[in-house]
């Protein structure tokens, strides 16, 4: 019998199981979690010859070490970082081999924050609402990963990827997020508004996978008070008491009462999940559908 | 109303009222289920519905806003029964609020009629409608640090049952031992928007 199955060895800071999420479920108040920097995830599985909807891991800032029970392939994408089988050196975005019982260590990120670990037939942890992925905010989902933990994983289902190597979109420099403005730019002065789209805000290190919080000029409303609870999005930028943007991130929760200023083009979301904190942020206020 | 972009994929309707806002629920959902409004998610809250998810917003918008407001909320499913002992730790604090005895609050409570006008906080947290304005009451200027699962309270205008422990600043007038929130069932919240409740009184501990 084979025992398809990854051992922890080192978690590391923050490793969770992640897939495409549980959309469709806001009105229960249930967030869409998911990986948080999708394409990544999305091309580390393609390598290992998984669906798109595999789960895989996602580290945070200091990789994690796995030792796979079976011979599985893997494929690491997201942030760039040394990765090794057994201590030798192997490649980061290509498909690796990793015989049973051997060590895969994902190191620190070279740049960026989050690496995406795909590994052939996924981990098939028992999903919640359709899906494997943790759910920090409200607690749905698998816990994040312990030294110890052994999660199973599903049959290959696909050859992998016949690539020596696959260009991947570096870590950001500058975080660049169009915004559209509102449903709730009326709630700021004008001043405001104007020193959102025009400020150089920075990523705080109290960001995480509900929200990029950000550092820099507090945002001023013209109306007091909190808003009766409405609809969050991905990408929304609330703006709580203490006036520094939030962006909402894919934990986020379904229903708020900070006012929403602006929210953000969702193609610029995965870089959300790069930046480190420090990382210069400007929001660029566009108009018209730009998808 | 008024229907407020939210990106380019999303919209925020906006009406005047909680009672407005559950009716217009009703009739997405409606539209939604005849295949006449194609939207990811419906997320009903307590002055709005938002859209998540749709191809043209300015065109849903402007669709929206010419239509009329559905006057009248359709007749509900069939009632959910929660049991509740009014034993909460707040149920004296309650009652001096409503100026009445607090086993006249358990009386008045388990007399409404309720309906969950939206979810949020945490998976299965309803918000629940249906008691008169005055029994309104404010939330504790400091959350508790835990509030156990099952805990019944009162925030403003609402009713809610916490689905597992968690901070909170409700004002607790009771406990139930119903399950809010299992996601091994199906469905896994016991409460979702347009649900109507009612509290059914039990013998305290």
């Amino acid at each position: 019998m084979t025992d398809r199955a990854l051992v922890v060895v080192r978690a590391g800071a923050l490793t969770t199981v992640q897939d495409q999420g549980r959309p469709g479920h806001a009105h229960l108040g249930v967030p869409r979690s998911g990986a948080l920097d999708a394409p990544a995830a999305a091309l580390v599985n393609r390598l290992v010859g998984n669906p798109p909807e595999a789960a895989l891991l996602e580290t945070t800032l200091n990789g994690c070490d796995v030792r796979p029970r079976s011979a599985v392939t893997v494929a690491l994408g997201g942030a760039p970082c040394p990765v090794s089988v057994d201590g030798r050196p192997v490649a980061w975005g290509a498909p690796v081999r990793v015989p049973a019982g051997a060590l895969l260590s994902v190191g620190t990120a070279v740049s960026g924050v989050r690496s995406y670990v795909g590994v052939s037939g996924g981990v098939t942890v028992e999903p919640v609402l359709g899906s494997r992925s943790t759910d920090l905010l409200s607690g749905l989902g698998p816990p994040p990963l312990t030294d110890g933990m052994v999660l199973p994983l599903g049959r290959p289902i696909g050859p992998h990827a016949r690539v020596d190597v696959v260009p991947q979109p570096r870590p950001p420099v500058e975080l660049v997020l169009r915004v559209m403005l509102g449903p709730r730019d009326d709630w700021f002065t004008a001043a405001a508004v104007h020193t959102l789209t025009t400020h150089t805000y920075r990523v705080s290190s109290a960001s995480n996978r509900i929200g990029l919080r950000t550092e820099g000029p507090a945002l001023e409303r013209a109306l007091p008070g909190e808003l009766p609870s409405e609809g969050m999005v991905l990408g929304a930028i609330q703006v709580p008491p203490d006036g520094r943007p939030v962006v909402f991130l894919a934990d986020h929760p379904t229903t708020g009462g900070y006012p929403v200023i602006a929210v953000t083009h969702p193609a610029d979301l995965p870089a959300t999940a790069q930046a480190v904190p420090g990382t210069p942020v400007r929001f660029v206020a566009v108009r018209n559908r730009t998808r | 109303m008024r229907a407020l972009p939210v990106g380019d994929r999303a919209l925020l309707v906006e009406v005047s009222t909680d009672e407005e806002a559950q009716a217009l629920h009703a009739d997405l959902l409606r539209r939604r289920s005849e295949g006449s409004l194609s939207v990811r998610e419906i997320v009903p809250a307590a002055r709005t519905v938002l859209l998540d998810g749709i191809d043209d917003p300015a065109r849903l918008a402007a669709q929206l806003t010419t239509s009329k407001l559905p006057s009248a909320l359709p007749r509900a499913a069939e009632v959910v029964e929660i049991p509740v002992r009014y034993d909460g730790p707040d149920l004296a604090d309650v009652a001096e609020h409503w100026d009445v005895s607090p086993d006249e609050v358990a009386r008045i409570h388990a007399a409404a009629e309720f309906r969950v006008a939206f979810c949020g906080f945490a998976p299965g947290f309803g918000y629940l409608t249906g008691l008169p304005a005055r029994y309104g009451v404010p939330r504790h200027a400091t959350p508790r640090t835990t509030v156990p699962a099952g805990s019944v309270g009162l925030a403003g205008p609402y009713t809610g049952v916490y689905p597992r422990s968690s901070p909170g600043g409700w004002q607790l007038i009771g406990t139930t031992d119903a399950v809010l929130w299992d996601h091994a069932r199906v469905p896994a919240a016991l409460l979702s928007p347009g649900t109507p409740v009612r509290f059914v009184p039990v013998g305290s501990r």
